[in-house]
Formats: C-alpha cells, sequence, structure tokens
C-alpha cells in the first residue's frame, strides 16, 4: 500500500464511504426491481418524489444518472451517439446522454432499469419537458407532467390552485398506476420524512460558514445525491445525521476542506462533473475554498414554504417557487444573502451551455452582484458532462488571474 | 402581386410602420414574439399589437446579458431593445413558453426602462382539464393586468368584436393555403410569407382589407392554368426568418404547399368561437391549435399534424428549418423525422444560423434533397 499523507487523511470526509455504500445499494435494488415486483419512476431532479415513496415505487434520476455519467468521463461518447441519432449538439448534455443510453444501455452503471413510468416537473426547466416526451415515446409509459408555472415575480393564487389540482390529479394517476390507494397515514410519514432530510442537508451546508469550511462546494456536490435520490426516507435522514455530527466535529477541530483556507468563494450553476477534482485542486493551491453553491442548496430552498403537518398541501408552493422557478432578481437575492452568510470574498460563475434557464441571467446576476456587494467574480465557460466544451488551459489562465484580483482586493480590505 | 406589394414595404422595416402606426393614430403599441400571446385581447383595448423579429444586425449589447448559446431570434430582439430602436412601445408582453423567452422576460424587465412589462405565465401542458381552466385564469388575469397597464376598461363586446376580426383574418389565411395548395403557382412562396408575416404586424383592419383584395385576386387566378412539374414539399420549424429561401427552393424546382411553422400555419390555425364567455373562448383555441414544441400536448400530437399537413399538401417531402440553439425544436426534431419516414415522406433538415446563409450552398443541398424525392 501506498503511504498516505496524514494531512490529507485528516481532510478527508469518512462519511463519503457510506454514501458510496447507499448509493451503490440503491442503485441495486432499482435494477433489480423487476425480480422484487417493485415499480421504478423516472423522475426530474425537482420533481414530486415523496408521494413514490409512499406508494413504494422506486425513484430513479436520469439527472443523476447523467451527473455519473459526467464524472466517469463518459459524456462525450453517449453525446455523440444522440447526435448520431439526430439531437443537436446544443441540446442539455443530460439529456442527451441520457436519451442515448437507454438505447445501449451504456454508462457507468449499465444504463438505468426500464421505467413503468415517468414523472416530470418541469419546475427546472422546459428541457425536461422534451426529454420525457422523448422517453414516453421511447418507452411507451404513461407520463405525469408536474406543471408548476414560473415565478417571474409572484406565484398567483390561480397558479397555486393549478398546481394543487395536478397533486390530486398526480395521486389518482400513481393510484391508478400501482393498483393500489394511497396510504395517507404512510405520506404523512414521508413528508415528515422529507422535510428533516431537507433540514439536516441544510444544517450540513450551514457548517460552512465556519472558518475554516468543514466542507466544500465540492463535497457537496457529491453529498447532494441523497436528498436528491432518497429524499423522503429514513435513510437519508440518519446518513445526513451522521454527516451533519462529522462536519461539526471537524468543525470543533478546525478541520478545513482546503488546508490552508485563506479565500473563500461561492459557486454558481451546475458542477463541471468531469472536471471537479481538477477544480477543487485548483482553487485549493491558491488558498480558495468554494465554500457554498446555489445548486446544491436548491435542494432546501423552499423549506419555509412547507408544512410539515401538512405536506401534501404544502407542495404546490414549495415545488414552485425552487431556485430555478423564480426570476433573475430573486436569484440574484439569493445570491447576495449567500454571500453574506458565507462571507464570500469572490463569486465563480459556471456559464453553462447545457443548462439554459439557470444560465442565461447570469451576467444580470452577476452585475447585481458587483453593485451591492462589490465582490469580484469569474466566469467560466463550460459544460457539465460535455467535456469538448471545457478548455482546460483557457480556464486555469483566467482563474489565475481573478484570484490575483481576489487577493488584492482582500489585501485592502482589513 | 398588386395587392401584396405594399406589404414587402412594412414587412422589410417593421418597426418604421409600426412608429408611423402610432404617430398617426395615436395607437398604444404592444410588442409579442409568440403566437400564444392573446392579440385579440391588446386589440379589443384599443391598442395594436406588434409581432417582434429581431433585426439581423450585429450583437453587441445584448452580449451584456445573454451568452452566444442563445437563440438569435431573441438576442435580435434583445439588441434591438437596448439599441433603443423599440422606444416608441408601450409594454411588451411575455407569454410563457420556452426557457430562453423566459429568462428574456426577467433580463427585460430589469434593464428596459420603456413601456410597461407583463408575464403572461400560460400552462405548459394543455391537454388536462386542470390546464384549461388554468389557461382561461391566465386569460383573464392578463386582461385585467392590460386594463390596468393601458388605463381602460376591456368589454366583453369589445373582445368580442376583435375576435370575429381575427376569426376573419384567420380564415382569409386559410383560405389563401388552400388555393394555394389547389393550384401552387397562384401565388409565389415568397408572397404569402410576407402576407402572413404581415399580418402580425400590420393594424388589424387595414390588413383584413388587403387580405381580402389578394383573396379577391388569387381567386380569379385559381382557374388559370396549373403549372407541371414542380415537388411539392412542406416547411417545418419555428420562425422563419429568411424569406428567400422560399424564391431558393422555386429555382430548385420545389414548391410550398403548407407549413408548420410558428410564422405561418401555427399562427393563424383555429378559430375562436363567437358565442359564450370570450375569454373561454379565446383559451380554447390555445388548448386546440396546433400545439408548438413548448408546450404539451399528447406525446404523439405533433408528429400526427406534420404527416397530415404532409399528406393534404400532398407533399413529397418536408423541409426542417430550424433556428441553432432552439431547444424545443431540436428535441422533437429526431423523432419528428422518424414518424415521418414511417410514413414514407423523405425529410431534410436545415439548421439556420444567426447570418444569413450562403444562398449557393442552401439552393445545392435544396437541389440535391429534391433530386431524392419523387
Ligand atoms: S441541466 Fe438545466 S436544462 Fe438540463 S435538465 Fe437540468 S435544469 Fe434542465
Ligand atoms: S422557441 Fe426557440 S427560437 Fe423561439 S425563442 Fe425559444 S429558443 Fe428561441
Amino acid at each position: 500500500m501506498a503511504e498516505q499523507d496524514p494531512e490529507k487523511e485528516k481532510r478527508k470526509i469518512k462519511s463519503v464511504k457510506k454514501m458510496k455504500d447507499i448509493m451503490t445499494n440503491y442503485y441495486i435494488e432499482a435494477k433489480t426491481a423487476e425480480q422484487s415486483g417493485k415499480k421504478v419512476a423516472w423522475i426530474t431532479s425537482g420533481g414530486p418524489v415523496e408521494p413514490l415513496i409512499a406508494m413504494d415505487v422506486i425513484p430513479v434520476y436520469p439527472e443523476n444518472h447523467g451527473a455519473m455519467i459526467g464524472a466517469s468521463k463518459m459524456g462525450i461518447d453517449l453525446c455523440q451517439k444522440a447526435e448520431a441519432m439526430g439531437y443537436s449538439s446544443d441540446l442539455c448534455s443530460y439529456a442527451r446522454s441520457d436519451i442515448s443510453c437507454a438505447t445501449v444501455n451504456g454508462g457507468p452503471i449499465g444504463g438505468l432499469p426500464k421505467p413503468d413510468m415517468l414523472i416530470c416537473g418541469n419546475n427546472i426547466c422546459g428541457t425536461v419537458l422534451k426529454w420525457y416526451e422523448v422517453q414516453a415515446r421511447y418507452f411507451n409509459v404513461p407520463l405525469f407532467i408536474l406543471d408548476t408555472p414560473f415565478c417571474h415575480t409572484q406565484f398567483t393564487k390561480e397558479a397555486r390552485q393549478y398546481v394543487h389540482r395536478q397533486i390530486e390529479e398526480y395521486i389518482i394517476f400513481l393510484e391508478n398506476a400501482c393498483g393500489k390507494k394511497m396510504d395517507h397515514d404512510r405520506m404523512k410519514e414521508v413528508g415528515r420524512l422529507s422535510v428533516q432530510g431537507q433540514r439536516l442537508w441544510q444544517a450540513v451546508l450551514d457548517t460552512a460558514v465556519n472558518r475554516p469550511a468543514p466542507l466544500s462546494a465540492f463535497d457537496a456536490f457529491f453529498h447532494l445525491a441523497l436528498i436528491v435520490t432518497l429524499r423522503g426516507t429514513k435513510q437519508a435522514v440518519d446518513y445526513y445525521e451522521g454527516l451533519l455530527a462529522e462536519m461539526k466535529q471537524r468543525v470543533a477541530d478546525g478541520i478545513g476542506a482546503v488546508e490552508n483556507e485563506k479565500y473563500r468563494l461561492l459557486w454558481d450553476n451546475l458542477p463541471v462533473w468531469y472536471r471537479t477534482k481538477w477544480l477543487s485542486d485548483k482553487f485549493a493551491a491558491a488558498d480558495a475554498c468554494l465554500v457554498a453553491d446555489t445548486y446544491t442548496s436548491a435542494w432546501c430552498g423552499t423549506l419555509k414554504y412547507i408544512d410539515e403537518n401538512n405536506f401534501i398541501e404544502s407542495m404546490a408552493e414549495a415545488y414552485s417557487r425552487i431556485y430555478l422557478n423564480i426570476g433573475i432578481d430573486e436569484m440574484a437575492r439569493i445570491v447576495i444573502q449567500m454571500i453574506d452568510k458565507y462571507s464570500a470574498d469572490g463569486l465563480v460563475i459556471h456559464s453553462n451551455r447545457s443548462c439554459k434557464p439557470y444560465s442565461f441571467g447570469q451576467l444580470d446576476i452577476q452585475r447585481i452582484v458587483r453593485e451591492k456587494r462589490g465582490v469580484p467574480s469569474l466566469m467560466i465557460e463550460a459544460d457539465m458532462v460535455d467535456e469538448r466544451f471545457f478548455s482546460e488551459s483557457q480556464i486555469a489562465t483566467r482563474i489565475d488571474a481573478f484570484m490575483e484580483v481576489v487577493k488584492e482586493r482582500k489585501s485592502c480590505t482589513p | 402581386m398588386q395587392a401584396i406589394n405594399e406589404l414587402y414595404d412594412v414587412v422589410g422595416d417593421p418597426l418604421t410602420y409600426a412608429r408611423r402606426l402610432k404617430e398617426q393614430t395615436g395607437k398604444k403599441i404592444i410588442g409579442y414574439m409568440c403566437t400564444y400571446a392573446p392579440e385579440e385581447i391588446i386589440q379589443a383595448a384599443g391598442a395594436h399589437p406588434l409581432r417582434l423579429f429581431g433585426s439581423n444586425k450585429n450583437i453587441f449589447l445584448a452580449d451584456g446579458h445573454l451568452q452566444a448559446y442563445c437563440c438569435s431570434l431573441v438576442r435580435g430582439v434583445l439588441e434591438d431593445a437596448l439599441a433603443g430602436d423599440l422606444n416608441f412601445l408601450d409594454g411588451m408582453i411575455f407569454p410563457h413558453t420556452c426557457d430562453t423567452i423566459q429568462r428574456l422576460s426577467d433580463i427585460w424587465r430589469l434593464n428596459i426602462s420603456f413601456g410597461f412589462h407583463l408575464d403572461v405565465v400560460l400552462p405548459v401542458k394543455l391537454n388536462t382539464k386542470s390546464a384549461r381552466d388554468y389557461m382561461i385564469d391566465v386569460q383573464n388575469l392578463f386582461r385585467n393586468d392590460l386594463e390596468k397597464a393601458l388605463q381602460v376598461r376591456i368589454t366583453d363586446d369589445s373582445i368580442k368584436k376583435s375576435i370575429s376580426l381575427f376569426n376573419e383574418i384567420r380564415s382569409g389565411l386559410e383560405k389563401v393555403y388552400e388555393l394555394k395548395n389547389i393550384n401552387p403557382e397562384v401565388i409565389s412562396g415568397k408572397d404569402l410569407s410576407v402576407l402572413v408575416r404581415a399580418a402580425m404586424i400590420m393594424e388589424r383592419n387595414d390588413y383584413l382589407k388587403i387580405l381580402q383584395n389578394v383573396i379577391a385576386e388569387l381567386e380569379k387566378k385559381s382557374g388559370a392554368a396549373k403549372a407541371p412539374g414542380a415537388k411539392r414539399l412542406v416547411l417545418a420549424g419555428g420562425i422563419c426568418s429568411q424569406p428567400d429561401i422560399y424564391s431558393v427552393i422555386e429555382d430548385a424546382g420545389g414548391v410550398v404547399v403548407g407549413d408548420d411553422l410558428c410564422t405561418g400555419s401555427r399562427y393563424f390555425a383555429g378559430i375562436i368561437n363567437a358565442e359564450g364567455d370570450p375569454i373561454a373562448a379565446i383559451a380554447e383555441r390555445y388548448v386546440q391549435r396546433p400545439v408548438c414544441p413548448a408546450k404539451h400536448m399528447d406525446k404523439n400530437a405533433r408528429a400526427e399534424n406534420l404527416i397530415k399537413i404532409a399528406k393534404d399538401g400532398k407533399a413529397a417531402g418536408v423541409i426542417f428549418l430550424l433556428l441553432k440553439f432552439c431547444d424545443p425544436h431540436a428535441f422533437d426534431y429526431p423523432d419528428l423525422k422518424e414518424a415521418l419516414a414511417r410514413a414514407s415522406i423523405p425529410s431534410l433538415l436545415l439548421e439556420v444560423e444567426d447570418q444569413p446563409q450562403a444562398q449557393g450552398q442552401l439552393k445545392t443541398r435544396i437541389e440535391a434533397f429534391l433530386e431524392t424525392i419523387s
């Protein structure tokens, strides 16, 4: 065995192994659903998963799968396959890799289990609507769309009523698809667990307000998987309790995610999945820690709208007002709150050509942040899965230049 | 054709036309970009609905707000707005459609100071009862918002009058398409495209008169001898910003006999019921009309509609005109192409870039395609 660097060992998050085991088991269970007689639903990352859990349906997330494809650097191949099918290379690379993967069972886990139904929440983008239509045709299975009207400046009472009615329709859809009634007590319990999980996830992210931050956004990208895929289960709650305890211990012991944290940065948009390590090392080498991000906090950002004792009723609002379904001025307000909360010295913006609803408006957010807080920001042009759109040398140069500005500014301000 | 000539000026420079209209009539001008904008309600408010297409000028100012991977339609319109070319607008409305328009609305609201700004947050799915009810709610909300913004009352009667005006325009355009279908020589593709586009720009009463003259002229001509041999084609896609494509097709020995474009049949398809609650009737047309890819109907609705258009037109092939970076259309394309192939209808994809493509290159591709079809 190679000798271990004690400094590095100390910094490793111990929960990582547990997380990997949980995710492995989750995917094994999903892939063997047919043998165990369980139904599988494909669902969008911002989709209403709790009723599925209450109905004992296994939720599978093509977006999480897309992230795995990206992280295992299998994105180019699958994206090119989609292009050969006629899908433009300008489309979301999650969608492209999933659409082609379904036809060849490729990717790091040999493809996702075949869906019995598709659940699409369009609160994140219009892409998922088109993508799920494609899959509904390909697999010829029922598709339910939770249509959450966009909240440019408000969530009207008409919109609320519309989403409410759809939640009722959703439950009927599930009852038909599963051939059984919804157990409402079970649903309440799942709702409570979901809220508990989200609170714990927020608490985990909150530990990064400490100096040094015990975890970075790159760690959050990894540990996010459970709040996305297993939200509403006891397993997620238990896991995040453990993770939170570990983070608190790290804070007590003064262990930071970055060895010599001097500069604290905020990340915007999805990760660059095939370069997380490179980016993390690159910033760490400049003594910078990405202490928080707008992406992972999206899975606990609407807690204020949820009534845990009346989950089904409050779902309409909570699912409609998530980060990507609001106007860019409100997004900018949230970014500024995060800059204040985490004492960020700079903002790193990933302009992600895959994700138009997340990326269009970033230039305005950047301007608003500059005007209101004066913190420097850097925009990186890339893509979350398709490596062809990542230029390492160019980005390295820009990061170096940006870090100079951050250092300069920090040395001038007391 | 005589009656159409004056429309070429309007379509060539819609902003000058609209500015002049405002000076001469004092009408408020309300901009929009999409066929889901409830024009009938704008007209009923005594204002003028003006569809914006963006000019072809170079992008400088919009670069500060939208990255290069945004479609040229949205970048172009924002450029016009930031450059001050749309200062004469009294308001802009944003029906919710694609992700790009959704963000354009925010960017507009934060950066454009002239005129009022209204979002019309339509449902995305159109095939359920709750979505239909919400569609009615949204149209009512829009009516109220517009009343406030323009300081006017919009009565049911005025909406009904407006509905009948738009119904006449729509059925008129439908009629022209029919005549063209029967005898493709009766009107050139370019004339037809200009005729449809002008319907979204001109004062609608003035437009209707011209349209009626055009129809009268066409009816006289339609008995004339049909030129044989041209290969019948259908165009499909979003907005066709290159009217020259029609001439290119005609020069290559083809003729366009129908389309599924939002600057074509998707604009005028569907008549509004003149009876009953006018707002509900307007909403109903939106859920009945052939769907745009940013909205959800039955998962096969678009393919079925396109095949029907091709069959009704006895078309030998379909040409897809897709704007680069337009997600909704790009997502539908592969399955539409396959559905056409299953129905033995060959198709050609032309991806339209920001800048008008070299005509020679387009022509070669179209000619090659026409050679392969019978
Ligand atoms: S990355 Fe963006 S466009 Fe793609 S599925 Fe996610 S939210 Fe939608
Ligand atoms: S539908 Fe396509 S062309 Fe139209 S605004 Fe959206 S992205 Fe642009």
